[in-house]
């Protein structure tokens, strides 16, 4: 990190007047649990007591046989309590909140594991707790938005905008503004203003040091290659930090190509050539806008994907060659989720399965001794109804259908 | 004539200013303009004009309704130009631009001052750019002759007010309460004891605004500060009884 809050050009703190005192306050408060190895330990702790850290690296032996190439080894985030890597930023703030005392947080969600997640934190805390979701991805994520009420959060449908992630985040800015002395803004991803990428990259770095130590012990060397989609990019940042310094393993991160590049229904970034450098959401990255910087409508499948920016980390490591980056249409990702599922038995989340695709094209380009890591960022469960509906699946329309009738007649 | 010495010389011969807020292209440049004739010819001292954009992180519900709807109205950045240049060769009073800094930054900051100063523009004001961000933009405002407005808020400290005083010219907008605008401010004593910080921070005029709606709360804020802020109402105003109710209203202000 070069100037305050800057990685290379890219970064920044672009944020109203009326939040810089509590940003003060959060950048210190970060520092200090940053330079103290006993808040690291307590989150290490928390993490293997109330979550499922460390998790697992799976061998994937079926796939692996079925490409022929490459051995494919699966991280799996999967199994985090919630059901992603979202609890590992989200418990690490949720310690940071309580050391600043704060009673109540606030969360922009997109797919609903970041809200879900952010939810069971207020839930164990004990802190007040709302919800920001775009419209369209409420009626998408239906059973995320269930369970995060149950769990005592208020979920508030946002209607400007696009009514997606990017509408959610400004929402929950428009919160925090108004009640910026008693309240937390649990920033979701690696994006946002200084010190949200940096910090949530820290907390969700776990996931690499976790799998260096355990490819290393099934494999005896470091990976090939490494593969994550990026949405925001926290799950990426959060396997690829630990293994930038190593030369020899290449980063893949894997956007939504959505219909495909050339439909500019998508939401890539990095990886086509709509994007270009812009200030918004309190930082500085490549976004997909207009020649007049307005920001555009992006599409995925994968309502965890389906945003206009990225990681100023990432377009970093992007510009400095170091990440490559892909993209993976939604007609792509069915067919790897459906593979993946009968091969190992596995069901990963529609945002995750962008990884998979990317790995399965690569695979076969490599040999058995070469082994490649696929983050599995969460799992699919909590898409059942886009799936299912990708899938246009007879007996679960069926069952949808009468489950319907059974509603509207008990009204 | 610069910005903090036309709004001295308004200040001679009333108690406090008025400066409204319009967002351009909304509901169209055609009602923009009936809107800002009628604010004018009563007595408004300085109007602000927000470029649209696609994210207005710190706008209320009613603005930010107006900026959605002037971009699907398809208000570009170049016709809110020609339209500035057009209300600052009509009036005799002073124009702003407000903006965020995305639309700044993707015209050219460079680009964009020479234009704005072009159109007659004497101050921009874009609250998601702190000074902390905004070298050049600051730097570039000064060659051009524009007033870079900088925001006080209520939990801003005192060092910090004379921090972002030290970059700021034409005037300070302090932002009267948390919050986005459009909701109503009450000018209590809390108010009163942070405008009496902001006071000691500057010799710059202070303007408040956010919720800022009527009569009593303009009056209130005489011997305070400098200029009141009017933003959302009127655009409710307009929403509501049309560009013709704009006129009575404003005069009835003060």
């Amino acid at each position: 990190m070069d100037r305050k809050g800057f990685f290379g050009n890219w970064g920044g703190a672009y944020i109203p007047e009326v939040l810089h005192q509590t940003f003060e306050e959060l950048n210190t408060e970060f520092l200090r649990c940053k330079n103290d190895p006993a808040f690291w330990q307590e989150y290490v702790e928390l993490m293997s007591t109330y979550s499922c850290r460390p998790t697992p690296l799976t061998y994937a032996e079926n796939l692996s046989r079925h490409f022929g190439g490459a051995q494919i080894y699966i991280k799996r985030e999967d199994l985090n309590h919630t059901g992603a890597h979202k609890a590992n930023n989200v418990m690490g703030q949720g310690l940071l909140v309580k050391r600043m005392g704060k009673k109540r947080v606030i969360a922009e969600t997109g797919a609903g594991q970041h809200g879900l997640a952010t939810a069971t934190m207020a839930a164990k805390f004990g802190f007040a707790c709302t919800i920001y979701m775009g419209e369209e991805d409420v009626r998408r994520q239906r059973p995320n938005v269930f369970w995060m009420e149950k769990m005592g959060a208020t979920v508030v449908p946002v209607t400007n905008g696009s009514r997606t992630l990017k509408d959610a985040i400004n929402e929950a800015f428009r919160d925090w503004v108004t009640n910026v002395d008693e309240t937390h803004y649990v920033f979701g991803t690696v994006c946002g203003p200084h010190p949200f990428p940096e910090m949530v990259a820290w907390f969700q770095s776990i996931i690499g040091l976790e799998a260096a130590e355990q490819i290393m012990k099934y494999h005896g060397r470091m990976p090939a290659r490494i593969f994550a989609c990026v949405g925001g990019g926290s799950n990426a940042m959060g396997i690829f930090k630990r293994f930038i310094p190593e030369g020899g393993v290449e980063l893949v991160g894997v956007e939504a190509g959505g219909h495909g590049i050339d439909t500019g229904l998508h939401a890539t970034r990095l990886s086509g050539s709509d994007a270009s450098p812009g200030v918004a959401q309190g930082y500085k990255t490549m976004f997909l806008q207009d020649e007049d910087g307005q920001m555009k409508e992006t599409h995925s499948v994968a309502a965890g994907l389906d945003y206009v920016g990225v990681s100023p980390i990432l377009s970093d490591l992007w510009e400095k060659g170091r990440v490559r980056f892909e993209s993976a249409t939604d007609s792509e990702v069915m067919a790897a989720l459906d593979l993946t599922m009968k091969k190992e038995g596995i069901i990963p989340a529609l945002e995750s399965s962008h990884a998979f695709v990317q790995a399965f094209k690569e695979a076969p380009q490599l040999t058995p001794a070469d082994a490649i890591i696929i983050n599995m960022s969460g799992r699919g469960d909590k898409d059942i109804f886009t799936i299912a509906h990708a899938f246009n699946d007879p007996s679960w329309k069926d069952f949808i259908i009468k489950r319907g009738l059974e509603y509207s007649q008990n009204k | 004539m610069q910005l903090e010495q036309q709004l001295r010389h308004s200040l001679e011969k009333k108690e406090i200013l008025l400066m409204t807020h319009i967002v351009l292209g909304y509901p169209s440049f055609e009602v923009n303009r009936e809107v800002i004739r009628q604010m004018v010819e009563n007595g408004v001292d300085c109007i602000e004009m927000q470029i649209p954009f696609s994210e207005p992180m710190a706008d209320g519900p009613v603005i930010v309704r107006a900026n959605q709807e002037a971009l699907d109205n398809g208000a570009k950045v170049a016709d809110c130009l020609a339209f500035a240049a057009e209300m600052t060769a009509s009036h005799d009073i002073p124009f702003l631009f407000m903006t965020y800094y995305n639309i700044v930054f993707k015209y050219g900051e460079k680009s964009f001052f020479e234009k704005a100063r072009e159109c007659g523009i004497k101050g921009v004001i874009v609250p998601d750019l702190p000074p902390e961000e905004g070298e050049s933009f600051l730097q570039l405002a000064m060659e051009n002759e524009i007033a870079p407005i900088l925001i006080f808020a209520p939990t801003s400290t005192d060092e910090r007010m004379q921090e972002l005083a030290s970059h700021g010219k034409g005037f300070i907008y302090c932002v009267a309460r948390r919050g986005v605008t459009g909701v109503k401010s009450v000018i209590g004593a809390e108010v009163v004891e942070y405008l009496g910080r902001c006071r000691k921070a500057t010799g710059m005029p202070l303007a408040v605004g956010f919720g800022i709606q009527d009569r009593d709360d303009v009056n209130a804020l005489i011997g305070k500060a400098d200029m009141a802020v009017i933003g959302s109402q009127t655009i409710r105003l307009v929403d509501e009884k049309g560009a013709a109710a704009v006129g009575p209203f404003i005069a009835g202000l003060r």
